[in-house]
């Protein structure tokens, strides 16, 4: 089994009374793609700045490479790419400068610098921008000059927090793909913070949900519907144009169904096993008019939104 | 030391130096400090013209000062401009604020903070960077400036300064940077605290202002309040004088002024009132430079501790501070 590269341990922070990451324990392997995946105040930037050694946990360890970040947060530094949320560059130098200034302060001679400034700058699609001002830079464009920028120091772990906000939805593929396609080819190991759903699941190994500064799930996609949903695995929907009660009742007695709901003229219907076929047949025979029929595996959208309202209520 | 250690042999700078350097070469590059520059080196020019231009009115030739003709260039004036040690007194300052008010804030703000500090670099490398690098700005100009003006009048009145007059200036000019360096702090201080670069340049003038117009007139409000009758004794007198010149030294140019008049005047012999008795049996002849340094250490310590002060607040209040992105 791989090393784990990060390794969170009992981690909490507290601001005054506010617990804002409570007893967190996580740990990533290495070359793996992990997701940090919760809605806004959740306490993922709290967890990713004191696993830079930015912040001091209050009490808990923290271990990137298997270097405490607390104690040697520039030993850290030097092995950990971080992009911060809306991450700013120098407005009134260059982009090849921005990048220059951050491979020096990783110290590494100015031809150096250069050279692999250069690479990096063509890799990510800017090699045209390059002698623009990063004040003129757009957002996309500064998300991928901050991607360079994480990269040039040859990092072993690349954090990144929130990188997609306010990309739109083709630089976003765009970018995540460009990730993906990093971490595989050079075997970063990489953590990133989101809210959005759909790209975390698009690219990442494994997921942990972040809840008002806990971890209230961990695993990859599957194990965490299995988690939740453990013994309605399948969603069946299925919509009907005279949808009745009696119909409902009939559903709900097949065998391997163990819900169903009426919503809309549509029903969701929740099975341990994949009974789609007599569900088809059941309709079809009763003339309700069926005209929507749809397996469905649970996504991050589901398992996100089943959290929240176990969460809320 | 490490950090001193200028290279090894392919050019790996230390990171404390890199940070120093682009702070340096920001600082050259904008525009704050190319107009602040040209208003300092025109009103310099102002004031070595008015100063060259009544060179033989000033100079007297049964004055004891005669010999230190060389140091009126920096503080004689016909009235119509000041002198350069008046500009420098009253533009130092302004000098000082406008290189740091903004030195962490805007790095905040602009989300730079969080990505440079993210770089393998101790925390205190930015601040003491943005510090040194403004030291350095600061201390290369007034040289420049104080050896440009020093040249002039070496050329337009002909006759070589001793070097006495030479140590003098240079420590005119020390002495004036550590002025400046407080101001610099204070302004560092407050760009730590204050989020918004307006509010912490605000505030910084405000103190300035505050030390430079208002703080006399609450003094002389204050002296007038606890005056002692005219038929107070001598000492009484004296304890009243010593007591409204320590107020006055609180305001950081005040011990300017005092330290750089003794610098720049050697027949200044003392910065308090004296008795008859202690004037008695003097010889009405200039100090020598090891005198006036000793007059002026107290106020030099002072300045000194006071930069170091705001020095030490803004950098715990900078480490303690959560770096978080914008």
């Amino acid at each position: 089994m791989e090393p784990n590269v990060i390794e969170l341990n009992g981690l909490t922070k507290k601001y005054g009374s506010f617990t804002a990451v409570d007893d967190l324990s996580l740990s990533i392997r290495k070359g793996e793609i992990f997701g940090l995946l919760g809605p806004n105040g959740a306490g993922k930037s709290t967890t990713i700045l004191m696993m830079l050694g930015l912040t001091d946990p209050s009490s808990g360890t923290v271990a990137v490479c298997g270097i405490n970040s607390t104690k040697q947060p520039v030993e850290v530094k030097r092995k950990v790419g971080y992009l911060p949320e809306d991450v700013g560059f120098y407005d009134d130098r260059t982009g090849l400068e921005n990048l220059v200034y951050t491979a020096r302060l990783n110290s590494m001679a100015p031809a150096e610098a250069r050279d692999s400034a250069l690479q990096l700058l063509e890799r990510v699609g800017l090699s045209n921008d390059l002698t623009k001002k990063t004040g003129k830079y757009s957002r996309g464009m500064r998300q991928r000059l901050g991607l360079a920028d994480v990269l040039i120091k040859n990092p072993e772990v690349v954090i990144l927090d929130e990188p997609t906000l306010g990309i739109d939805p083709a630089g976003m593929r765009e970018f995540m793909e460009l990730i993906l396609r990093l971490s595989r080819e050079e075997g970063i190991t990489v953590l990133f913070s989101s809210h959005h759903l759909h790209q975390v699941q698009q690219v990442c190994d494994r997921v942990g949900l972040f809840v008002k500064g806990r971890l209230i799930a961990e695993g990859d996609i599957r194990s965490l519907s299995q988690q939740l949903f453990g013994n309605e695995p399948v969603m069946i929907e299925a919509g009907a144009l005279h949808p009745d009660k009696r119909l409902q009742e009939a559903i709900g007695s097949i065998e391997g169904v163990n819900t169903v709901r009426l919503e809309n003229n549509i029903f969701r219907i929740g099975c341990s096993r994949d009974v789609t076929p007599a569900i088809a047949e059941l309709i079809v025979k009763s003339e309700a008019g069926l005209c929507y029929l749809q397996k469905r595996e649970y996504g991050l959208d589901d398992i996100y939104n089943r959290y929240f309202e176990g969460g809320e209520s | 030391m490490k950090l001193f250690d200028t290279s090894s042999a392919n050019g790996v700078m230390h990171p404390f130096r890199v940070i120093v350097g682009k702070e340096i070469s920001d600082h050259i590059r904008s525009w704050r400090f190319i107009i602040l520059a040209a208003i300092i080196l025109l009103t310099c020019f102002g004031a070595l013209y008015t100063s060259l231009s009544n060179f033989s009115k000033v100079i007297k030739p049964t004055d004891p000062e005669d010999a230190f003709f060389f140091l009126k260039l920096f503080t004689a004036s016909d009235g119509t401009l000041p002198s350069f040690l008046v500009f420098i007194s009253f533009l130092g300052p302004l000098l000082g604020i406008s290189l740091g008010f903004d030195a962490i804030n805007t790095e905040q703000n602009r989300g730079t903070l969080s990505r440079v500090l993210a770089q393998p670099v101790h925390r205190d490398y930015l601040i003491n960077a943005k510090f040194v690098a403004a030291l350095t700005v600061i201390g290369i100009m007034f040289f420049a400036l104080g050896f440009l003006v020093f040249g002039i009048g070496l050329i337009a009145v002909g006759i070589p300064p001793t070097a006495e007059e030479f140590l003098r200036i240079v420590f005119f000019i020390l002495l004036s940077v550590c002025y400046v360096a407080f101001w610099l702090n204070l302004a560092i201080f407050f760009s730590v605290r204050f989020r918004q670069a307006a509010t912490s340049a605000l505030a910084c003038i405000a103190v300035w202002l505050f030390f430079s117009v208002f703080y006399n007139m609450i003094v002389s409000l204050v002296a007038k309040a606890i005056m002692p009758s005219e038929i107070a004794s001598e000492y009484q007198m004296l304890g009243f004088q010593r007591f409204i010149l320590n107020l006055l030294r609180v305001a950081p140019g005040q011990l300017f002024n005092d330290a750089s008049t003794t610098l720049l005047m050697p027949n200044v012999r003392s910065l308090g009132p004296l008795t008859m008795e202690q004037v008695q049996g003097a010889i009405p002849s200039p100090l020598p430079l090891g005198q006036s340094l000793l007059i002026v250490w107290s106020q030099l310590t002072a300045l000194v501790a006071g930069t170091v002060i705001w020095f030490g607040l803004s950098y715990l209040s900078f480490m303690r501070r959560e770096v978080r992105s914008r």
